[in-house]
């Protein structure tokens, strides 16, 4: 595996990653903060929560780029089609497996079925995140579409 | 409390005919408010911020604005009024079988832990007997032009969605919902009481409020309010009058950029059935110097500094040009165009959003703004290089452009003219640019010409302005009309309250503009439109500054608070033959006035300098300290 590579590709994917998700945001595709509702895990403080989940997000790109290296790696391809498809695969878990774990995993988020409580106020994301906007499987998949094919477009292999 | 089962979707309460202007309360977390009639309904609510679309409208149109009631099933409105030194309403109602109380408010931002962006509490107790509560909420999104899908979420609430936004209805207990309405009728004996949430983000996740915090939540924004309340300064005899408008105007403050709206709605009338409807959600910076100066003086010094860094801030893509109105954040309101959908007040179309104003040419501006910057540092305050350089650009722009035809003041949509009020206030602007240089606070490369103006602005208006056969000041130069702006004079220290000019021309404006008992018309129109309430206050302080004496002032005033609706708040204007509000509600201008009122007099019977004075003052006390300019 070529180290450098990976630091350096893996920071730049998670960049356009997280720039991506903003954008969509602001542009009214989703209502999703993705660093906000990684924070609030983290502190019940909105304002910090967005600074930790901004920081946590990043670590968590840069370290989830890993997977896709060794995929690179183990397959000796890194055509950026292939980062792209990986990225899809990558989207498509995070909107079902992800979201459907969230109200479980997340020490804030609330549930249909118990409702809000003193410590587990935040809305829960919904089947593939449609209660934060019926757009936001879209921005999703194309954030992690780019997140792959920047990947593999910018990854040396060893 | 007693749970009991829900009853089927009750019928909209909503009444046929619009209640009086003056029927209404405000609520607000200082972005955005909602106007809550006596019977419990919030028929007037924009979100995120004041100038955003509307989610309920039933104050512009009955059926199709959009309301969320809460009301006594076979009750009356008994009385209501806010908790002391608050924004938080209570209402309270009677039926034969109890009594009820009805709790509103939008809590303030209160710290940085997890609470809805923006949210409306409303908490609703029986406080004797039986109380049968219906409940009614029927959103109508972006002024009525669609009707969002209200969903269940299990034990979450209600939510439904629009554009960018999800809206979530949490209560104390579920309520039904139908297509685009929700609804509960509920009993409830004393001592037992529901709560209600709804709340608004363009943030996911939403923060969806625990009931159970909501009574500690409550408290906890009462408490900032009556902090902010104690900051009062003001101890005069008005105090509770002075109270109710400042917390009504820190209410129409935009937090995140201090900017201060003129008036939480659009298109309330002017004329009852007619067509002078207009938005007022934005902020005129002509409400600017005398704004800053009720801030300065009833302590709030932060509020006061925070509204001049926006003025300077805000004008800065358009500078040395200054628009007329701005939304809270600075940028040009939209384009003016009329609705659809809404009928408007009584009937009264077109309903309006937006505003064409933007497009005027007001030269009084400049002086409102220039004198704001002058009372901030009359105060102390420091101004920094950058606010030097931009108001030594306003005073350029002023040198260059004073003598053109403006709409003025009253923003008419006839054309541009020759406004005394517009000269006087550029003659403000460079007399208070030239007393500032005189202190040392501003060091402008071109005074000499700001004084050569400046003396060719007084000379101007102390001879076209002023007509000899009316004797009296008139509205546009060289003319034969008269408006209220004129009683200003004495204000910005053009004229001495007590000169002869100004006793003659108070004396033709009372001839000319009275319009009942003491109220005063802003112009003569055909058919007339309502009394300007300022003008009434304009008037008080007139008095107060020494064209009168402090009883009549006083007298004015306490005739001018019998039309206050029983909350303590105007509108723009009063009908002269009911008494009734009229116009955008509840209106900064209008308080601004009565706070600038009752400082002027309390300044008058303590014998303390007034602020219309403070010109001539720096200039004794400088000359007194041996300077020879």
């Amino acid at each position: 595996m070529n180290w450098s590579s990976w630091i350096l590709s893996g920071f730049v994917a998670t960049v356009v990653l997280s720039a991506a998700l903003a954008t969509s945001q602001g542009l009214g595709l989703t209502r999703m903060n993705l660093p906000y509702l990684i924070g609030a895990a983290i502190t019940h403080d909105r304002d910090k929560a967005r600074w930790y989940g901004f920081v946590a997000h990043m670590f968590n790109g840069w370290a989830f780029s890993i997977i896709y290296v060794l995929v690179f790696e183990a397959t000796r391809n890194t055509k950026w089609w292939f980062g792209l498809i990986l990225g899809l695969v990558h989207a498509l878990f995070v909107l079902s497996i992800g979201m459907m774990l969230l109200p479980t995993l997340h020490p804030r988020m609330a549930s249909e079925r118990h409702g809000p409580t003193s410590r587990r106020q935040l809305e829960p994301p919904g089947f593939m995140a449609l209660n934060y906007g019926y757009q936001t499987p879209i921005s999703v998949f194309l954030s992690h579409a780019a997140f792959g094919s920047i990947l593999a477009g910018l990854y040396r292999l060893h | 409390m007693s749970v009991q089962e829900n009853q089927s979707l009750t019928e909209a309460p909503l009444e046929g005919s619009f209640p009086p202007i003056g029927d209404y309360g405000i609520i607000g977390d200082c972005r955005s408010a909602a106007l809550i009639s006596k019977h419990g309904s919030i028929d007037w609510l924009c979100w995120p911020r004041f100038d955003s679309p509307s989610v309920f409208a039933a104050l512009l149109d009955r059926e199709r604005g959009g309301s969320w009631s809460i009301s006594l099933a076979n009750g009356d409105f008994l009385s209501r009024a806010y908790l002391p030194n608050t924004n938080i309403l209570e209402t309270r109602f009677e039926a034969p079988s109890g009594t009820m109380t009805l709790t509103d408010l939008m809590p303030v931002r209160e710290n940085t832990s997890l609470v809805p962006d923006h949210e409306i509490i409303r908490q609703v107790a029986c406080t004797s007997g039986e109380a049968e509560i219906q409940v009614v909420m029927e959103p109508r999104v972006k002024y009525g032009e669609a009707t969002p899908r209200l969903e269940r979420r299990g034990n979450l609430g209600v939510r439904f969605c629009y554009g960018r936004g999800v809206f979530w209805l949490r209560s104390s207990l579920p309520l039904m919902t139908s297509g685009g309405s929700a609804a509960l009728r509920h009993k409830l004996r004393a001592g037992e009481s529901l709560l209600f949430s709804l709340s608004y983000t363009e943030n996911a996740p939403a923060v969806l409020p625990d009931l159970n915090q909501l009574p500690a939540r409550i408290s906890v924004c009462a408490n900032w309010w009556k902090n902010w309340a104690a900051q009062l300064r003001y101890q005069g005899e008005f105090r509770d009058e002075v109270l109710r408008s400042a917390l009504t105007l820190k209410l129409l403050t935009f937090v995140l950029s201090g900017a201060v709206v003129s008036a939480p709605t659009t298109s309330l009338p002017e004329r009852m059935g007619g067509s002078l409807n207009w938005d007022y959600r934005y902020c005129w910076l002509r409400d600017a110097s005398l704004t800053i100066r009720n801030m300065l003086e009833l302590g709030y010094l932060d509020e006061a500094a925070q509204f001049l860094d926006w003025m300077l801030h805000a004008t800065r893509l358009t500078q040395p040009e200054l628009r007329i109105l701005y939304t809270v954040f600075g940028n040009p309101p939209p384009r003016e165009r009329q609705s659809t959908v809404l009928g408007g007040y009584r009937n009264s179309a077109p309903v309006r959003f937006g505003n064409a104003a933007r497009d005027q040419l007001q030269l009084d501006v400049y002086g409102e703004v220039i004198d704001a910057a002058s009372l901030y540092a009359f105060h102390g305050g420091m101004l920094d290089r950058e606010m030097q350089k931009t108001l030594v650009g306003l005073g350029n722009y002023v040198v260059k452009h004073w003598n053109k035809p403006d709409e003025g003041i009253w923003e008419p949509r006839t054309g541009r003219r020759d406004h005394t009020h517009s000269r006087l206030m550029c003659w403000t602007a460079l007399d208070r640019l030239v007393s500032l240089a005189e202190q040392g606070k501003l060091t402008p490369p071109n005074l000499h010409d700001y004084r050569r103006n400046r003396d060719a602005l007084r000379h101007q208006i102390s001879t076209r302005g002023w007509n000899d056969r009316l004797q009296s000041y008139v509205s546009v130069l060289d003319g034969d009309e008269l408006d209220a702006s004129l009683l200003l004079l004495s204000w910005y220290g053009f004229e001495k309250a007590e000169s002869p000019r100004m006793q003659s021309t108070y004396r033709a404006i009372r001839k000319c503009l009275t319009a009942r008992g003491q109220l005063l018309y802003r112009y003569r129109t055909s058919p007339p439109e309502g009394a300007f309430a300022i003008c009434s206050f304009w008037e008080a302080e007139y008095l107060a500054l020494g064209g009168g004496n402090s009883d009549e002032c006083r007298r004015l005033m306490k005739a001018l608070f019998q039309y206050q609706n029983d909350l303590g708040l105007y509108g723009e204007e009063i009908d002269a033959d009911t008494g009734e509000a009229l116009g955008n509600f509840p209106q900064a201008f209008t308080h601004i006035g009565l706070i600038g009122a009752a400082l002027s007099l309390d300044q008058r019977v303590k014998g303390e300098q007034q602020l219309a004075h403070r010109a001539e003052t720096a200039r004794q006390a400088l000359a007194a300290q041996g300077d020879p300019s």
